[in-house]
């Protein structure tokens, strides 16, 4: 229906198939570049990014969250920055990130690692601080303590949450992640937009939107919904 | 003396900020293989004095050692059954089982060998790799006295562990734990609120009087139990528990009441159930 309307109106429309083109047109695009490879190498690019920035976040978030879950001196300062830097859109950081290691990947592997990684800090933080007593007391009469006790208790018991800050992380990165190749160039999906703008090929603009919205959707709903849903089965928690 | 509590003392710091004794000057000795079990109305310090025993608290002063040792942290040789069994859901049962046997760098084919068998006293063995959840209440916490049991205790410390279960799950299990102790004979303190559990399964029983909790007195029950059926003996030690309490629960009614509140003598004899009722 929405593909009839789409066509229609493209072509009804009177506006140059470069502003508005026509859902073949696109179509035909969105095949080419896969077959060619310009836009599955632009998903590789990018694709390849945001997991390494995600898998930084995450390692960071998890170290972070322990010692502001650990420590009351590192909650009361470190804590609260968190929160604060929490609320700064990550596309923030691009400016400083430029001056700091250049108009390159590098810059937009921080942006997406920090996009990640104080949503990461936050939910393993309330993770931790939300395992019941009751398995701290049953793991340490069994005299479990110190780094086993946080491997077996304390990261297991938080789980449910860390997953649920993993969802939210990856939004934020890659949201940052478009922002940022679109801005910084470097290949990947961001830089295949400013090029379909500069060249004025909106065919090839939507084919990389519809690409962006596939993938954004499979990740969120294929790969998270699954891992939670496994999650909630074992644990025999209903949603 | 295998268990000694020598001149226990605790402390609690309430929300008005004020320093209340939960533990006045307690002096306690426990044979190694017996069967003890502590009663007292509700915030009598009954559960803190087990917490110290287990080391997961520490006396203001005093001292507690078992087997000779002093108690300073928790350990595997003084286990406890909560409540709530307290299952790592992210755990099957045979892995919630074996989880304090692989702490105590055991291989994981002995631990599975150990784990079983005990589970198979426990009557659980069809449910090995179940996931806590899809257990009963009931089915829980024979898999938390599986996981205590299976690290051949010392003691094994039991805190209201049925109180949370229906009465038919409760019976099962009384006579379920009199026979794993006559088997296994672990050393067992068991606190709990019901007098009438006190009195069918433990040898000796230790009445705590409250604010701040105190041992008023303990009294050995004659009989052989089997945990099920009360008989003329159990109810007759029942009744003299319930008198010496009598005065304990007036006092915590008291004073949650006011000085209004009198409290009728002898009334609470018509009760045959033994409970006192958590929540006074």
């Amino acid at each position: 229906m929405i593909a009839a309307i789409w066509e229609v109106t493209s072509r009804l429309s009177g506006l140059p198939s470069f502003m508005f083109p026509s859902l073949t047109q696109v179509f035909e695009t969105l095949v080419n570049g896969l077959i060619s490879g310009q836009i599955t190498a632009a998903i590789g690019k990018s694709m390849g990014r945001i997991l390494l920035g995600f898998l930084i976040a995450i390692i960071v978030g998890l170290i972070l969250g322990y010692f502001i879950w650990r420590y009351k001196l590192v909650e009361d300062t470190l804590g609260f920055v968190v929160t604060a830097l929490q609320s700064i859109p990550s596309i923030v950081w691009f400016p400083l990130a430029i001056i700091w290691f250049g108009l390159n990947d590098f810059s937009i592997l921080f942006i997406v690692t920090i996009g990640a990684t104080w949503t990461m800090t936050v939910n393993a933080t309330s993770g931790f601080k939300n395992v019941p007593p009751l398995y701290q007391r049953v793991a340490k009469t069994y005299g479990s303590s110190g780094f086993h006790f946080v491997r077996t208790v304390i990261l297991p018991a938080s789980v449910p949450q860390i997953i649920s800050g993993l969802r939210i992380a990856w939004a934020f990165s890659w949201r940052a992640l478009m922002a940022g190749e679109l801005l910084g160039g470097g290949g990947g999906l961001g830089q295949l937009l400013e090029m379909g703008r500069s060249l004025g090929q909106m065919d090839l603009v939507i084919s990389v939107m519809i690409i962006i919205a596939i993938i954004g959707t499979i990740v969120d709903n294929v790969v998270f919904s699954r891992i939670e849903r496994n999650v909630q089965m074992k644990w025999g928690v209903h949603s | 003396m295998y268990l000694t509590i020598d001149n226990v003392t605790k402390h609690f710091v309430n929300q008005q900020k004020q320093k209340v004794k939960v533990l006045d000057d307690i002096n306690l000795e426990v044979e190694k293989g017996s069967f003890v079990s502590i009663v007292g109305p509700s915030g009598c310090g009954k559960s803190t004095l087990l917490y110290l025993i287990a080391g997961l608290d520490q006396p203001d002063s005093g001292d507690i050692f078992v087997a000779g040792n002093k108690v300073n942290k928790p350990g595997p040789d003084r286990v406890v059954v909560f409540q709530e069994a307290g299952l790592f859901p992210w755990l099957t049962v045979l892995e919630n089982v074996t989880y304090g046997l692989k702490l105590k760098k055991m291989s994981t084919a002995k631990a599975n060998e150990k784990a079983l068998e005990v589970l198979k006293m426990v009557h659980l063995s069809k449910y090995v790799h179940s996931y806590p959840h899809q257990l009963s209440g009931g089915m829980k916490q024979r898999v938390a006295i599986a996981r205590a049991l299976v690290m051949e205790p010392d003691i094994l410390l039991m805190d209201e562990p049925f109180s949370a279960l229906d009465e038919q799950t409760r019976m099962v299990l009384h006579k379920e734990l009199l026979e794993i102790w006559r088997t296994t004979k672990v050393t067992i303190f068991f606190v709990t609120h019901n007098i009438r559990e006190a009195v069918q399964l433990a040898e000796r029983i230790v009445v705590f009087a409250t604010r701040p909790g105190k041992i008023k007195e303990i009294i050995a029950v004659p009989a052989l139990r089997d945990g099920v059926m009360p008989d003329s003996v159990t109810l007759n030690t029942e009744q003299k528990v319930l008198s010496i309490l009598q005065e304990e629960i007036e006092k915590v009614l008291k004073e949650e009441m006011g000085n209004d509140y009198s409290f009728k003598t002898g009334h609470l004899h018509r009760y045959d159930s033994g409970d006192m009722g958590s929540h006074i």
